[in-house]
């Protein structure tokens, strides 16, 4: 008997976005990075072309967080002491791109400031030749007031500043624009509110080739069902012409895992968890692999060992000889 | 897949002769497309037509149900290729390998440990399904001797792995009166595996290199009377296996192709180069329905058994617990009264927490529709309103003579309003992770 294989036809595609400038494009990378640009669903070749991978960055700060999990602490030793050392051991482990948030506070408790901010983006793009992404601490007013200078300092890299909210986006929308970046625009985990901030950046005259769709995920067992569908309908909107859905996925797995009970303690919890390191390590690993295989396009990390194994999955996914 | 009101139409007499008490045949075939009424209700329809009609209003993908000493496992049913479409239904089953020619104190001891584990995710008991026992060494006795001897340390189903029918006919003698699923008839062994498999009433692998041979095998199966059959369609790594699992789905759901109608099994953990749990969790995802791993590790194990918890939620229902003031470490009227709302995670978040510091508490559990703490709050519905509404309803004012109650630290701009909402109440506000509660309530309770 001979099978027909079912194939769909798609008439939409995912929008490619360019991160990252090199010397021949007004930048200093070495490399940049291209996403999106699917005509099909995750990996499947036989129905349409994935011409770029999905991308894996590593999330490094301007300084040592306090809150880390101390399995992380340990990974990166020294080298969290400078964001540039961080910078330069997150390509070794390598990321696609440096993820790179700024925090509220310096180390000794004061205020961040732009100053600090600046030189830590100077210090970044010194240390490597990857393309950039920088968030700040996540309110509103005290990002605004990195941001901008950020995205002045680093005027030309094309780097991708974030976070877009519907609450907080024409600050950030606009320093883009004025010195040729990129933007993340971050909805919770809605398709219509998803479609509408990508509407609203790109009124403010940012071409959509600039736009990166951060959806929001929940980390495995807190949530991850929630993004892992919306992402599913994004991308099935995106492939059936809904030119608003069309932007590349970005999705923060590794802050989500590493913030829950699972990966940040390792004592008084149920022997049945197992191994903490262990256990850790697979939390990250299956909330990022399974936002892979609902359409992520760039996931950040923060273990370098997260990044190998699903670097490796991804290889096997893409290798399409088989 | 069910078929429309006109496609049944068409299989109809068309005569229009009223006796199924509808004026048209029409009427009736959409009064049957809803599911109003039974096929039986013509009695003119041929023989020909009812079969048909009978196998498209079945399900797409037939449910396979094993059963163990004590304890069952269920896979198929499935009814779309996404979860938001309507909910995956019947989780995939997760066996554990084991081997005879293992030692056997090994072997025993490694049943005992897989067959204890089990795991509490959000009030719901998290375990391993059950045991691939693997006739490996050959040899029937020893095959024999490892299926009871797994079945002495453990009451949840098996598949048996018998490459030859001798073997097969061996393992099921062992496993006498349960329901294991027998793997597997191939091009080559499917008549003897077909014979044994009916006789023993158990469910059947069939193992195919592709999809037309496999197409051909399950035919012959069926025609030869078995019904329940399991696909291995040999699909190996990542690539491959997403290939070929979304194939089959599609097939099943969307082209309603009955050969291929049935749950997948698959062996992540011995594909060459992939990575074990990676690839289960992928198959978790994508279509896996009995999947058989290699490793016992109580740290891999429990984030895969969330996964499948979390891909196989109705979409459309959130997990909840019931509303209501609920007591922790045997609370006096003295102890603190916490807030928090009725989405499971949210609920069992904090209040592990609490039981783990061993200070007694209440917990009152708003009815947030089963949202989060920021969730429900952000959609209005964990508002002051409500918490007073339900902290009355539940009785609060009966469980505490000190009349504080601890807000959640994410909603603290709840407090000036809930003040308002109960008058004469302290509001307090604790801290936004529930791993703090520990602390703050040693620095902010003293009873
Ligand atoms: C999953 C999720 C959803 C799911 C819903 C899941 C559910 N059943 O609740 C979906 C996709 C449906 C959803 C929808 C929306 N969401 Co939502 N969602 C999330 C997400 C990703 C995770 C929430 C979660 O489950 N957290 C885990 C639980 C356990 O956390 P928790 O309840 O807060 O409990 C913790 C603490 O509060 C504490 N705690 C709990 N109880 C108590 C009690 C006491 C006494 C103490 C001390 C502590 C304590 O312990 C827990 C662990 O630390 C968050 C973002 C994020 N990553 O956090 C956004 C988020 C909560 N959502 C948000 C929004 C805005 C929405 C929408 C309104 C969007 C929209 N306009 O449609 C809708 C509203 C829903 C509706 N029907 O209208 C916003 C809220 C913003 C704000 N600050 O107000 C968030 C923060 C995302 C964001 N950054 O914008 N969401
Ligand atoms: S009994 Fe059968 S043939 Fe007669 S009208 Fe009803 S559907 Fe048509």
């Amino acid at each position: 008997m001979t099978v027909e294989i079912p194939k769909e036809k798609w008439s939409g595609q995912v929008r490619e976005v360019t991160i990252g400038a090199t010397a021949e494009d007004g930048g200093t990378r070495t490399q940049t990075l291209t996403i999106g640009g699917e005509t099909t669903l995750p990996f499947l070749h036989f129905e349409g072309s994935i011409p770029h991978r999905p991308a894996l960055a590593i999330e490094i700060r301007d300084r040592k967080p306090d809150d880390w999990s101390p399995i992380l602490l340990e990974t990166w030793g020294e080298a969290m002491e400078s964001p540039a050392a961080w910078a330069k051991a997150a390509e070794e482990a390598g990321a696609d791109l440096i993820y790179l948030v700024l925090s509220l506070t310096t180390a000794d408790g004061e205020e961040n400031t732009p100053e600090n901010a600046r030189r830590v983006v100077r210090e970044v793009l010194d240390a490597t030749g990857l393309p950039l992404a920088v968030a700040g601490p996540g309110q509103a007013d005290v990002d605004n007031e990195l941001i901008v200078p950020v995205a002045e300092e680093a005027e030309g890299e094309r780097i991708l500043l974030g976070i877009c909210e519907e609450g907080n986006y024409r600050t950030i929308v606009a320093a883009a624009l004025a010195n040729n970046h990129l933007v993340q625009s971050k909805t919770p985990m809605d398709v219509n509110l998803s479609k509408q901030l990508v509407i609203l950046i790109s009124d403010m005259g940012i071409p959509l080739e600039r736009i990166v769709m951060d959806p929001t995920t929940g980390a495995l067992g807190y949530g991850i069902e929630y993004g892992y569908s919306v992402m599913e309908r994004l991308r099935l909107a995106a492939l059936q012409g809904d030119s608003m859905t069309q932007q590349p996925m970005l999705v923060d797995p590794g802050a989500e895992a590493w913030k829950v009970k699972e990966s940040k303690v390792g004592e008084g919890v149920p022997e049945s968890w197992g191994d903490w390191q262990n256990r850790a390590l697979e939390w990250e690993a299956l909330t990022a692999s399974s936002l892979v295989q609902s359409g992520a396009d760039l996931l950040v990390l923060r273990h370098p060992d997260t990044l190998k194994r699903v670097k490796a999955m991804i290889d096997a996914l893409l290798a399409t000889t088989a | 897949m069910a078929l429309s009101g006109l496609e049944i139409y068409k299989l109809l007499p068309q005569t229009n002769c009223k006796d199924c008490d509808f004026p048209t045949c029409l009427a009736f075939a959409m009064k049957l497309a809803a599911k109003q009424v039974e096929l039986k209700d013509c009695p003119h329809i041929s023989d020909e037509a009812a079969e048909k009609l009978a196998s498209a209003s079945a399900p797409p993908i037939r449910l396979i149900k094993l059963g163990g000493v004590d304890g069952k496992v269920e896979v198929g049913n499935e009814t779309v290729l996404y979860r938001h479409e309507k909910t995956f239904f019947h989780r995939p089953g997760l066996f554990l390998r084991v081997r005879d020619d293992e030692d056997l104190e090994a072997l025993k001891a490694k049943v005992a440990e897989a067959d204890a584990f089990s795991v509490d995710y959000v009030g719901i008991d998290l375990y391993l399904d059950g045991f691939a026992v693997e006739a490996a060494s050959g040899n029937a006795d020893s095959f024999k001797k490892t299926v009871a001897a797994v079945i002495a340390g453990s009451k949840k189903p098996l598949i048996l792995i018998a490459p030859e029918p001798d073997l097969a006919k061996a393992g099921l003698e062992a496993a006498e009166g349960l329901r294991p699923l027998l793997y597997a008839a191939n091009a080559e062994n499917w008549e003897a595996m077909a014979d044994i498999a009916k006789n023993a009433d158990v469910p059947l692998v069939v193992h195919a290199e592709n999809l037309d041979d496999m197409a051909d095998l399950t035919k012959k199966l069926q025609d030869r009377g078995l019904e329940d059959l399991v696909l291995d369609p040999a699909a190996g790594g990542y690539l491959q296996s997403l290939h070929t699992f979304t194939t089959l789905r599609r097939l099943a759901v969307k082209s309603n192709f009955r050969p291929l109608g049935f749950p997948i099994i698959s062996f992540p953990g011995a594909q060459d180069g992939a990575d074990e749990s990676l690839l289960t969790a992928q198959h978790i995802a994508k279509y896996g329905g009995f999947i058989v791993i290699e490793k016992f590790e109580p740290a891999v194990l429990y984030p895969l058994l969330v996964l499948r918890q979390n891909i196989y939620t109705d979409p459309q229902k959130p997990i909840q617990v019931q509303p209501g003031i609920y007591e922790i470490n045997n609370p006096t009227d003295e102890s603190p009264l916490m807030v928090t709302t009725n989405f499971s995670i949210t609920y069992f978040a904090i209040a592990n927490e609490i039981e783990g510091t061993g200070r007694p508490g209440w917990l009152l559990v708003a009815d947030a529709e089963g949202m989060s703490v920021l969730t429900a709050w952000a959609a209005g519905k964990f508002d002051a309103e409500r918490i007073a509404k339900d902290a009355k309803a539940f009785g609060a004012e009966d469980k505490v003579s000190h009349k504080k109650i601890i807000l959640p630290g994410h909603v603290s701009v709840l407090s000036g309003e809930l003040e308002e909402e109960l008058p004469g109440w302290e509001i307090m506000v604790g801290p936004r992770e529930a791993v703090d509660i520990g602390s703050y309530l040693k620095a902010m309770w003293q009873a």
